[in-house]
C-alpha cells in the first residue's frame, strides 16, 4: 500500500514535468471540447447538452494512449527492471498507473462539466452521481486497457500501431464523434460490440435525460467487469524486462477481453435498446428549439420508459 | 568457518540453445568485496541476476542471506541492494525523489541526504535524471543500491563505460564500501578494477569458473612471471620460444607473441639473439608486471579485452 501510494505520487509528478501530458490530457480534450461545444453545435445549449456526454467518453477514452506509451518507454528504458529489484510488485506499478491516471483525468472531466454549464450554458448536467460512476468506471477501464497493449506490444512502434488500430473504431463507431443514430445502420450494428459505445451512451443519456445509475446498470456492470479483467490480465501479463517477449498464449488471453463485449453486443443487437435511446437523444436535439428545451428538461428518471419503437434513419 | 552469506552451485542457465551458465560455483563470506572478472558474454551478468531474483536457473542451487532468490523473493529484495546494468530512471525524476522514493520501499532507510553528501551529489539533488553526466548516474545508482543499507551488495559493471577518470572515482566509492566492511559482488571485465578493488575473484569464461582465489593467489598461478610481449616481422613457432632462457610459457595471442617469463633481462637478450641469429625482427616489445590477464591468457588462449 505504501508503494503504490509512493509510485502515484511519482506518476502525477512526471506527468506535470511532461510535456507530452500537457498536450494529450490538457489541450487536446479541450480542443476536442470547444470544437463540438462551439463550432458543431453552434453554442447552441441543447445541442451542446447533446454532444456533451461523447465529448467527455472522447476525453475519458484517451486515457489509455498515455498509460500504454508510458509503460512501455519504462520497459525499453529499463527502468522496470530497477523496480523489479526492489522490493515493488507488478500490481503496484499497474495500480497506480491507473490511480495516477484517474486523478489526472477527472479534474479535466470536471472542468469541461464546469464550461459546459458556464460557458455554454447548457441547462442540467444530468445525475451527478451516474455522471461520477460512468466517468470513474470509464477512466479505470480504458487506462486498464491500455496496460494490456503495453503487455502484448514488445516496442514503443508496435504499441502505437496498436493503439491507433483501437483508437480509430473506438471513437468513429461508438457515437463519441459522429453520433451513434448518424451511422448506417450495419455501422451501428457493429458499434453495439464496442464498450466505447456503452460508455458514450451511458454518458450521453445521463446529461440528456438525467438517467439514474439504475437505469444505467448495463453500461455500469458491463464496463466495470471489462475493466476487472484488464487489469488482471494486464498484471498476469506483465514484463519486467526489455527482452522478455509476449507469449504466444498471451494473445490468446487479450482476445478474451473482448468477450464481455461480444456477448452485450449480441443482446443489445437483439433488443436494440441503446439504438433506439440513441435515436430519441438525437431526435430531441434536431427537432425545433421551441420544443426541445421542455422536452430535455421534462424527461428525468424514467429515460428507458418509453418504448417507441426506433424512428427511421434521419439520413 | 563461518556460513557464506552467499552460496552458488552448480548453477546452469540455458537461453533456448545457448547455455550462459555452465555449472558456475562459488560461495561469499561476510563482509567479503568478490569479484566475477570475464569478457563480455561470459554469463557474469546472468549469475548475478539469477542471484538478484530477476531470473530463473536451470539447474543448481544458489542462497542469498540464506533465502532462496526465486521462492523467498520479497525478503531477499529488503535485504540486496543492487546497481543493474542496462537500467535508468525516468528522465523527470530528480536526485532527492529518486533516493526517497526508493529508500521509501524498504523497511530499514538510509538518510537520502547523507547518502547524496557521500556519493558527491549533494549539489545536483534537485537535478533531473536526464540531466546527469554518465559519471552522476553511475555515483547514484551505487547511493540507491544502499538505501536500504543492504547486507548484500551488487554492482554489474559498475564502471562498463565511464571514462578513466570518472572510473577511478567510483573505484573510490566502492573501496569506502569495502572499509566498511559490506558484502559485495562486483562483476566487471576491467583487470585494474578486479585486483584493485577485490578481496577474491572468480575468472568466467563462456560461462565456466576457471580460476577463483585472492588477486594474489590468481598472480601467483601463473607462476609471477612477467609478460614480454613482442611483435616480430616473420613468424615463430612457439615451441622454439619455449625454449629461450626464463621462459615458462609461450604462445600466440592475436598476431602477438606472449612469453612469461621468470627472468626478463635474461629471456630479452635470449630471444634477441635468437631472432638475429634466424634473421628475423623484432617489431615491439612490451613488458607487463603479471596480472590477473595473464591468468586469464594461459588459460584461454585469449585476451581478456575484446
Amino acid at each position: 500500500m505504501k508503494n503504490f501510494a509512493a509510485l502515484t505520487r511519482m506518476r502525477v509528478q512526471l506527468a506535470f514535468r511532461n510535456k507530452m501530458f500537457f498536450f494529450f490530457v490538457i489541450v487536446m480534450p479541450f480542443a476536442f471540447f470547444f470544437l463540438y461545444a462551439g463550432v458543431f453545435a453552434k453554442s447552441v445549449p441543447r445541442i451542446v447538452s447533446f454532444y456533451l456526454g461523447p465529448v467527455l467518453a472522447f476525453n475519458v477514452m484517451g486515457s489509455f494512449w498515455g498509460l500504454s506509451a508510458t509503460l512501455v518507454l519504462f520497459r525499453e528504458q529499463g527502468i522496470l527492471r530497477r523496480f523489479h529489484v526492489a522490493p515493488v510488485s507488478a500490481s503496484d506499478l499497474l495500480a497506480s498507473s491507473i490511480v495516477a491516471n484517474y486523478v489526472l483525468t477527472l479534474p479535466t472531466v470536471v472542468l469541461e462539466l464546469l464550461f459546459a454549464r458556464f460557458i455554454f450554458h447548457v441547462p442540467g448536467l444530468g445525475n451527478p452521481i451516474s455522471l461520477f460512476i460512468l466517468t470513474s468506471i470509464g477512466i479505470v477501464s480504458f487506462g486498464s486497457l491500455g496496460l494490456v497493449i503495453a503487455s502484448v506490444t514488445n516496442t514503443m512502434q508496435e504499441t502505437q500501431v496498436l493503439n491507433q488500430l483501437l483508437w480509430l473504431p473506438l471513437i468513429f463507431l461508438s457515437g463519441a464523434t459522429f453520433p451513434l443514430a448518424y451511422l448506417p445502420r450495419t455501422v451501428q450494428r457493429f458499434g453495439l460490440f464496442l464498450p466505447a459505445t456503452y460508455l458514450v451512451n451511458g454518458l450521453q443519456q445521463t446529461v440528456v435525460n438525467s438517467a439514474t445509475p439504475w437505469s444505467r446498470y448495463v453500461e455500469i456492470l458491463s464496463l466495470s467487469f471489462w475493466a476487472l479483467i484488464t487489469f488482471f490480465l494486464s498484471a498476469q501479463l506483465f514484463r519486467w524486462e526489455p527482452e522478455a517477449k509476449v507469449p504466444r498464449r498471451a494473445k490468446l488471453l487479450v482476445a478474451a477481453t473482448a468477450i464481455p463485449f461480444l456477448l452485450l453486443g449480441v443482446v443489445e443487437n437483439m433488443s436494440d435498446r441503446v439504438l433506439h435511446e440513441a435515436q430519441t437523444a438525437f431526435e430531441m436535439f434536431t427537432s425545433a428549439p421551441s420544443s426541445a428545451r421542455p422536452a430535455s428538461l421534462g424527461v428525468p428518471r424514467k429515460p428507458a420508459g418509453d418504448k417507441n419503437p426506433p424512428g427511421g434513419n434521419p439520413n | 568457518m563461518t556460513n557464506p552469506i552467499l552460496q552458488v552451485e552448480k548453477l546452469v542457465k540455458r537461453y533456448g540453445d545457448v547455455e550462459a551458465v555452465r555449472g558456475v560455483s562459488f560461495n561469499i563470506e561476510e563482509g567479503e568485496v568478490f569479484g566475477l572478472l570475464g569478457p563480455n558474454g561470459a554469463g557474469k551478468t546472468t549469475t548475478v541476476e539469477i542471484l538478484e531474483g530477476l531470473r530463473t536457473l536451470d539447474s543448481g542451487r544458489v542462497s542469498v542471506c540464506g533465502l532462496d532468490p526465486q521462492r523467498d523473493s520479497e525478503a531477499l529484495k529488503q535485504e540486496i541492494g543492487a546497481a543493474l546494468q542496462a537500467t535508468s530512471l525516468p528522465d523527470k525524476l530528480r536526485v532527492i525523489e529518486a533516493i526517497r522514493l526508493f529508500a521509501s520501499f524498504y523497511k530499514r532507510q538510509r538518510d537520502a541526504q547523507e547518502l547524496l553528501k557521500r556519493f558527491g551529489l549533494d549539489d545536483k539533488k534537485n537535478s533531473f535524471y536526464g540531466q546527469l553526466s554518465g559519471g552522476q548516474k553511475q555515483r547514484l545508482a551505487l547511493a540507491m543500491a544502499l538505501v536500504n543499507d543492504p547486507r548484500v551488495c551488487f554492482l554489474d559493471e559498475p564502471t562498463a563505460g565511464l571514462d578513466p577518470q570518472v572510473r577511478r572515482e567510483i573505484y573510490d566509492v566502492i573501496e569506502e564500501l569495502r572499509r566498511d566492511k559490506k558484502t559485495v559482488l562486483l562483476t566487471t571485465h576491467y583487470i585494474e578494477e578486479a585486483e584493485r578493488l577485490c578481496d577474491r575473484v572468480a575468472i568466467i569464461d563462456h560461462g565456466v569458473v576457471i580460476a577463483l582465489g585472492t588477486p594474489r593467489e590468481l598472480k601467483a598461478r601463473s607462476g609471477g612471471a612477467t609478460r614480454i610481449e613482442v611483435r616480430l616481422s616473420k613468424p615463430e613457432s612457439n615451441g622454439t620460444l619455449k625454449t629461450l632462457e626464463g621462459v615458462v610459457d609461450a604462445r600466440e595471442v592475436d598476431g602477438a607473441f606472449v612469453l612469461h617469463s621468470q627472468r626478463p633481462p635474461q629471456t630479452i637478450v635470449s630471444l634477441v639473439k635468437h631472432l638475429e641469429a634466424g634473421g628475423n625482427e623484432l617489431i615491439s616489445l612490451e613488458i607487463a608486471t603479471p596480472s590477473l590477464e595473464d591468468v586469464f591468457i594461459e588459460m584461454t588462449g585469449r585476451r581478456l579485452r575484446d
